[in-house]
């Protein structure tokens, strides 16, 4: 096809070597440390990147030609989707919730590591690498315009996502992916590469995005499950990518070792806890469900990445320790947020629910050992509450993880009845934390995290109010003030999903499309 | 009333989102472009400072001496969106396709005179490692220039280099051999012919500011190599010498350097505008790296030119400069 | 021993793809998911490009499976003639 060669025929390895690995040269004007300021202090050591081995050899010309044909196919989807009100055809409009979380929760990271992979290409002298980092790259504003593209549409019809980039710097439970991404951008290019290309994009990707995704299947969502696997096809090529870096990087020096493993160690932990927003999206919000979170772990990281570490013992890696923790989460992980998003909707851009009786089923057959004894009351009693008209709304902002920036409502590994709090006290302060591995992650690196902006404290400050607020005025009203400076309208994009405008107006446009006047 | 059961009309609650309308003026339809560029890149509360540069934010438009009251004063003519990027580049690399095809079908390759074949070869292949450090200089642009307005259009200009890169390794490939390249190469880094050019490459790379690496770079070395190479030692000398076949194997660069000459002018205007301060910090850049550039280039034109050079390279930089002060910076 | 993975989109270019893989991996496991075909094998799975052309009729790239992919796991070998996905351990 693209590298015919008249003469002598070269095999796709060796044409791909020429095409990249020819390209660069060892450079005598300027110093090694002046072109690439940043290789040496991770203390990683790299001795050969002709060791990089290249899994697929893409050419620019095939990326174009290939690329091309997925856009294609993705937008005229789309653009059918949207010309037949396909969004009337979901399975109801609670689910649009997901999508309103996705956009302001992900999207946004999606751009992030656009730019990181930018920085991590052009940061490494290897050609190997630097190629695959740019190509991920231009992956990334891929997936970051498609989803954007695709959340367009339902943006005109619906609430809550009307300015989500504005919506993820501010909102305070944006902060727990915004500080993800902004820990791998800020950490230096090895750490990234391990921490996205790897434990993100390897180890967690299916986490984030089968659910989303058969989510979308499953629920009528055309557009946002085109858009998946469209992406999807691109995240094989990334998923290549982190399994070669880790594999290059343990093989070039042992020293590399425990510094790897400390880091698989932190961003394993620190993918789990941002994975929370999924875990809930799962068991809560899909009105069809796939599949309970419970089971996509067991799948997704139990059996796959039992399958990967064993893989990885041969250099010296083990199995994260955190995971025994995630084992014991896994019956309890989507209730307890759930259970807090319900408590805070005054101050979400989503709306939420209680389940329902069928639904309350669902959860009691998935979660035999937990959800009847510790969950189905508290979720009944609050829907019995609701309807008395009582619905309550918590106004009291909660303590938030100092390193995963979530309120501490996880409980103990092994007693949930007990919320968990741990504490450190570093120089004048103290700080909080939910769990041993988030600790543990702040007592390896405290000067990175004690410079984290906390929504909470953030509040309490007054660095959360519209410009030019007063304050000190008669009746001021701190969470209303904060409302406007999220640019979430209260009484539109807040509160219950039952009596919203989504709700009124799904059921009028349905309506109107499936019954005579 | 009617209704069409395949598309209801039904009225939308906004046309866009809300910091598209606050940019655009209005709530009003949106192209892709728009909603694919606009405010993308944080700007507000991070959570770290750089552990690989503590003195800078994460996105930091201090990281220039270009100043802009917003970033997002950049827009790229040409409207790339990752979407129409890729179907663009698509189009033009089925016609180079086409064009290796039919040169390499017809045997005009081993046709070529040996004198044009062996110009070809010099002037051309160890130019694949300027594209490799212009790869390597636009990622860096990306990466830490201000405002998606600014740094989409290098993403895609840093892999259009590769695939330059790519496509000369393939002339070589044709015309020559494996070795060819390896010579080319060895030429790249002993021979005193390209010494002045890998110096200034090797240069651009520790280049820390953004938009100066924007003019060195996509500005002013394209601005002048490519004129030099494609539009007058290929497309004129080397055709009327009999060598037409190799205008079709570098048509791509050809049709490239037009299309994005547009955005790079685009750029330099819009920050020339903005204030005389700019202006002023354009033209010292433009002015002297234009000067070591012209320099550079002077004995690589030699090897196609001979006689000609001094002629010739002064047309081309007579014309950089015309282009240039349309842009709004008299250099 | 761990299963390596392959997911494609199912619609109708995959569907003989599929069917090569089926032949030539038999130790192959199909599993049909909404709008995707998920293929578990234990230890190794190899794509052939030749397979694939005898059954669709006209030369074949394996780079255009990636128009299709949706997810893989396991180590990648990729050349001219094959895709093979395997874990070492």
């Amino acid at each position: 096809m693209d590298m015919q060669v008249a003469k002598k025929k070269l095999g796709l390895k060796e044409r791909y070597a020429v095409m990249t690995r020819g390209l660069d040269w060892t450079p005598s004007y300027q110093k090694m440390e002046d072109i690439y300021p940043y290789m040496a202090y991770e203390g990683i050591k790299i001795h050969d990147w002709d060791k990089w081995e290249d899994p697929f050899r893409l050419t620019m010309d095939a990326y174009w030609k290939y690329q091309s044909e997925k856009e294609r196919k993705l937008y005229s989807v789309l653009d059918a989707y949207i010309q037949s009100n396909g969004h009337l055809n979901v399975t109801d409009a609670r689910y649009l919730n997901a999508v309103k979380l996705f956009v302001s929760g992900i999207s946004p990271l999606e751009y992030v590591a656009h730019r990181g992979f930018a920085h991590a290409g052009r940061q490494f002298p290897g050609p190997g690498p630097r190629v695959a980092c740019l190509m991920q790259s231009l992956d990334e504003i891929r997936h970051a315009q498609t989803q954007i593209h695709a959340v367009s549409n339902y943006n005109k019809y619906y609430n809550g996502m009307h300015d989500f980039h504005h919506a993820h710097d501010r909102v305070w439970f944006l902060s727990v992916p915004k500080s993800f991404f902004d820990d791998a951008i800020t950490a230096g290019p090895f750490e990234f590469m391990v921490a996205i290309g790897f434990s993100f994009e390897y180890v967690l990707t299916n986490l984030l995005f089968v659910p989303f995704v058969s989510g979308a299947a499953y629920n009528g969502d055309m557009g946002t499950m085109t858009f998946g696997f469209s992406a999807q096809s691109d995240e094989a090529r990334h998923m290549t990518l982190g399994l070669e870096v880790i594999k290059f990087i343990l093989q070039q020096d042992p020293a590399n070792v425990p510094i790897v493993q400390r880091w698989i160690d932190k961003w394993t932990w620190r993918g789990y806890r941002v994975l929370t927003l999924v875990a809930m999206m799962m068991d809560y919000m899909l009105p069809k469900r796939t599949m309970s979170w419970k089971e996509a772990w067991e799948v997704y990281f139990e059996q796959n990445g039992g399958a990967l570490f064993k893989d990885l013992a041969r250099y010296g890696i083990t199995i994260p320790k955190c995971t025994e923790q995630i084992a014991l989460e896994k019956d309890h992980l989507s209730h307890q947020a759930w259970g807090t998003f319900y408590n805070y909707a005054a101050v979400t851009n989503f709306h939420t629910w209680m389940p329902d009786a069928d639904e309350m089923e669902w959860l009691s057959a998935k979660y035999p050992e937990s959800y009847d004894k510790y969950y189905r009351p508290r979720m009944e009693f609050w829907r019995e509450e609701a309807a008395k008209g009582n619905r309550f709304y918590n106004k009291t902002l909660p303590m938030l993880c100092q390193t995963c920036q979530i309120p501490l409502v996880f409980t103990e590994p092994g007693d949930p009845t007990k919320i968990c709090y741990r504490e450190v006290d570093y120089k004048e302060d103290k700080y909080h934390f939910c769990s041993d591995h988030c600790k543990k992650i702040f007592e390896d690196e405290p000067e990175k995290y004690v410079q984290a902006w906390m929504p909470v404290h953030q509040i309490y400050q007054g660095n959360c109010f519209p410009e030019g607020t007063d304050p000190t005025v008669e009746g001021f009203d701190p969470l209303a003030a904060v409302m406007k400076y999220y640019h979430i309208e209260h009484g539109r994009d807040n509160l219950d999903f039952e009596g919203s405008e989504d709700q009124k107006n799904f059921a009028e446009w349905r309506g109107q499309a499936t019954k005579n006047a | 009333m009617h209704i069409d059961l395949q598309t209801v009309s039904i009225k939308p609650l906004r046309h866009t989102f809300d910091n598209i309308a606050r940019r655009i003026g209005a709530d009003k339809p949106a192209t892709r472009y728009q909603e694919g560029t606009l405010d993308m890149q944080q700007t507000a509360n991070f959570h770290y400072r750089p552990t690989w540069d503590p003195d800078h934010d994460i996105y930091d438009a201090s990281r220039s001496a270009i100043k802009m009251a917003d970033w997002y004063a950049f827009k790229d003519p040409r409207q790339f969106y990752y979407g129409a990027y890729t179907l663009a580049r698509a189009k033009q690399q089925d016609t180079a396709e086409a064009n290796f095809d039919f040169v390499e079908s017809r045997g005009m390759a081993t046709n070529l005179p040996d004198s044009v074949r062996d110009t070809v070869l010099k002037v051309l292949t160890p130019l694949r490692h300027v594209a490799w450090g212009s790869n390597m200089n636009n990622a860096s642009i990306c990466a830490y220039g201000y405002g998606t307005g600014f740094s989409q259009p290098h993403i895609f200009h840093s892999m259009d280099q590769l695939g330059i890169a790519q496509y000369i390794t393939r002339v070589g490939l044709l015309l020559g051999s494996v070795e060819v390249l390896d010579e080319a190469k060895r030429s790249w880094v002993e021979d005193d012919t390209w010494q002045g050019l890998r110096r200034f490459v090797e240069d651009s790379m520790v280049v820390q500011d953004p938009f100066e690496l924007f003019v060195v770079q996509n500005v002013v070395l394209d601005g002048l190599l490519y004129p030099l190479v494609y539009e007058t030692i290929i497309d004129d000398v080397l055709s009327s010498q009999g060598g037409t076949s190799v205008a079709m194997l570098t048509q791509f660069m050809t049709d490239w350097f037009a299309e994005t000459k547009k955005w790079a002018d685009a750029t330099v205007k819009i920050a020339a505008a903005e204030s005389a301060e700019n202006k002023a910090i354009l033209a010292k850049w433009i002015g002297e790296w234009r000067d070591r550039a012209a320099a550079a280039l002077l004995p690589v034109a030699r090897i196609a030119l001979g006689e000609r050079t001094d002629e010739l390279m002064g047309e081309v930089v007579q014309q950089f400069n015309a282009r240039m002060t349309k842009a709004g910076v008299a250099v | 021993m761990s299963n390596v993975f392959i997911a494609l989109q199912t619609n109708e270019d995959t569907r003989q793809i599929i069917e090569a893989i089926v032949q030539d991996n038999p130790h192959a496991v199909v599993n049909e998911q909404p709008a995707m075909v998920k293929i578990d094998a234990e230890g190794k799975l190899i794509v052939r490009r030749e397979t694939i052309e005898e059954l669709i009729g006209r030369s074949y790239d394996l780079q255009e499976l990636q128009v299709n992919l949706i997810t893989m796991s396991g180590n990648l070998d990729q050349t001219d003639d094959e895709m093979i996905l395997y874990w070492n351990a």
